[in-house]
């Protein structure tokens, strides 16, 4: 026999908001069955919240829900929330029920009175439609009519006992202003408490919302940034990264420059977050165009998201380098985004770029640059925002490039962390210029690069209308040549090489030459030999005959003379 | 005080709460007092008729409505401060 009232009852199940961020604060969202009290000041979004969770129930969670309003009429409400596309109108024929509460002006009040017709009209109208959620806002408001304070808590613990009986998730709001004697006795006697707040920091509009409380369940207890967007209001997601659904990828994608790639050992990781800083006109754009249009000829929607300079333009600029986005843009492949990074704080700007992400299944973006949206985050909140950003990317396989704009060539800026982005980046590059023999040329260096082995040298990058490049390295002293200084040492080495050839070949035609004229000698000679030898025969020959006349015309002239044979022979000799 | 004028009172209760019995009792009294003989109450306990109450827009109670003479009045309450009620529904002047 399976038993529902074992010790975890006290254990509340949940009742998404079907907020993401704040089901992620809650823990999986409201105590189902129990109360949760929004409070806040005016303006604070309390009734915008209230609505949204019980719109949310009805539309996506099959938990019809009731509104009842206390202080506005139910038609302004629903004129309010006209513009973020509830379907209020459609949602309101079964699942939706609104129930004007607020005291007509002309109300004549005489003696004590009760909620009780009111519990007796909602538990009829719950019970026709099946309602699970309920809302009461600015339940103050009735509650102050009763001008007792006995007899406003005894109202609100029966509201509160009506509200578990019926095992309704409500939802009650109340102002927070400086006579609460209300709110702090509501705070206690409810299972869950969210205080919503709306202040101006150095002109920057911030709005946050925090847990209170939440009975038998655990909760993000740090205050958490929210907008009031184009769909309601969107909730920055808690800092908890507890249990991490991050997939690490040894992928490589392409920076969109060849040799940055081999700089890289590959190229950048997927999904990883790159952080590209440098000072204006370092050709951190040119960097971000070029990852942008790689990804796009990989056939992956790339977001590329331009703050103070218009997308558009950027998009005409990059095409002098021959990076040709446009065509992307024509196909749908790359969507561009540019806004000015000062309308809206930075909560809103990631909100948008969150939703544009989302619907239309961006795995490649660029933030150009981040340091726009930093500036208008408040001071606390920047980190806050670089490290949600980069979280969130990797919750959504997303890569990411930022690039930071740096103001001044101090040296301590530099090697600091800019708006604290660099630390939590997975990549770092620094564009810089550097100054030698009348130029400025453009350097870039790895800082950082988790995970991959990367070159360490400084290498001048190039651009063309031939496109982006990483120039050949040349040393000199010690030093990274670039500009002019690269150029001649270039052509002083190609010149020496050709040199070196020509002398080369003028070497081998005259060793040709010499071999030739030996060889013509050698022939030459070797016909003076032959001749010789002949010249040699005839005479040993005429010799011979001579020799055998010379004795035959002895022997005659002996025969004639009738001389003595030998007598002669021996002077001769 | 023209005492031909009728006087048609509807009073929304919720079952036996105290303030619901304490405000038929004062409308009672009230009744005997000021519109002897010409008025007509007519008690919807809201616990029995929600949807009534809901179409009535009542959702205080008790909570009694003055639906003639013109002009239609709500009045919330246990109707225990007399004066308050009786000025209310016009009839403040005291008869002699």
């Amino acid at each position: 026999m399976k038993s529902t009232k074992t010790p975890n009852s006290r254990i509340p199940t949940k009742a998404p908001t079907g907020i993401t961020g704040l089901d992620e604060i809650m823990r999986g969202g409201l105590a189902r069955g129990r109360t949760t009290l929004i409070s806040g000041g005016p303006g604070a979004g309390k009734s915008l919240l209230a609505l949204q969770l019980l719109v949310n129930g009805a539309r996506d969670f099959k938990e019809p829900g009731i509104f009842v309003a206390f202080e506005e009429d139910a038609h302004r409400i629903m004129d309010n929330a006209g513009k973020f596309g509830w379907d209020l109108k459609g949602l309101q024929r079964k699942q939706l029920f609104f129930l004007d509460a607020q005291p007509t002006a002309d109300l004549i009040q005489s003696g004590d009175f009760d909620l009780d017709g009111m519990l007796a009209v909602l538990a009829a109208k719950a019970d026709e439609m099946g309602a699970k959620r309920i809302v009461f806002d600015a339940v103050d408001t009735v509650l102050s009519l009763l001008d007792d304070v006995k007899v406003e808590r005894r109202e609100l613990y029966k509201l509160h006992e009506w509200l578990l009986a019926r095992g309704l998730t409500a939802i009650i709001t109340a102002k927070e202003d400086g006579d609460d004697h209300h709110l702090g006795f509501m705070q206690f006697m409810v299972d869950c408490a969210v205080t919503m707040n709306h202040s101006v920091e150095e002109g920057v509009s911030q709005r946050n919302l925090r847990v209170l409380k939440y009975r038998g369940s655990s909760f993000e207890e740090n205050e958490a940034p929210f907008v009031i967007g184009d769909r309601g209001l969107e909730v920055a997601g808690s800092r908890h990264t507890g249990e991490s659904r991050i997939t690490v990828s040894n992928e490589r994608v392409s920076s969109g420059v060849s040799r940055l790639d081999t700089m890289l050992g590959g190229g950048y990781f997927r999904n990883s977050s790159m952080l590209i800083t440098g000072f204006p006109g370092t050709a951190k754009s040119t960097l971000s165009g070029a990852f942008a249009e790689a990804a796009c000829l990989r056939g992956e929607h790339t977001l590329f998201v331009t703050y103070d300079s218009d997308a558009n333009e950027v998009i005409r600029n990059l095409a002098s380098v021959n990076i040709r986005l446009q065509r992307f843009v024509n196909s749908g492949m790359l969507l561009t985004k540019s806004a000015r990074a000062i309308n809206g704080n930075a909560e809103i700007h990631l909100m948008r770029i969150k939703n544009v992400v989302r619907e239309h299944h961006v795995r490649c973006l660029v933030i150009d640059p981040v340091s726009a949206l930093l500036k208008v985050s408040t001071p606390n909140a920047v980190l806050g925002i670089a490290e949600r950003l980069i979280d969130w990317a990797k919750m959504e396989s997303i890569t990411l490039l930022c690039t930071s704009l740096l103001q001044s060539e101090l040296s301590s800026q530099l090697e600091g962390t800019p708006m604290g982005i660099s630390t939590i980046a997975d990549t770092w590059i620094h564009l810089n210029y550097l100054v030698r023999a009348g130029e400025r040329n453009r350097g870039l260096s790895i800082i950082k690069s988790r995970g991959m082995g990367h070159s360490n040298q400084v290498r001048e990058l190039v651009l063309s209308a031939a496109g982006v490049t990483l120039a050949d390295t040349y040393m000199s002293g010690g030093e990274v040549l670039m500009g002019t200084l690269r150029w001649e040492k270039e052509r002083a080495e190609s010149s020496e090489r050709a040199e070196a050839e020509s002398t080369r070949a003028r070497q081998r035609v005259e060793v040709e030459n010499a071999e030739t004229e030996l060889a013509a000698k050698i022939r030459s000679l070797q016909r003076e030999l032959e001749e010789k030898r002949a010249e040699k025969n005839v005479l040993d020959k005429s010799a011979t005959n001579g020799a055998a006349e010379l004795s035959q015309n002895k022997k005659l002239l002996r025969g004639l003379r009738k001389a003595d044979q030998s007598g002669p022979e021996k002077r001769y000799q | 005080m023209n005492n031909r004028t009728q006087y048609k009172f509807r009073l929304y209760i919720s079952g036996h709460s105290p303030n619901s019995v304490q405000a038929v009792a004062n409308l009672n009294a009230l009744g005997r007092e000021h519109l002897a003989g010409c008025h007509e109450i007519e008690i919807v306990d809201v616990l029995n008729e929600p949807k009534r109450a809901l179409s009535d827009s009542v959702l205080l109670t008790p909570t009694l409505v003055k639906l003639s003479p013109a002009p239609v009045r709500k009045i919330v309450g246990t109707l225990s401060q007399t004066q308050t009620v009786l000025q209310a529904l016009g009839l403040s002047i005291p008869p002699p």
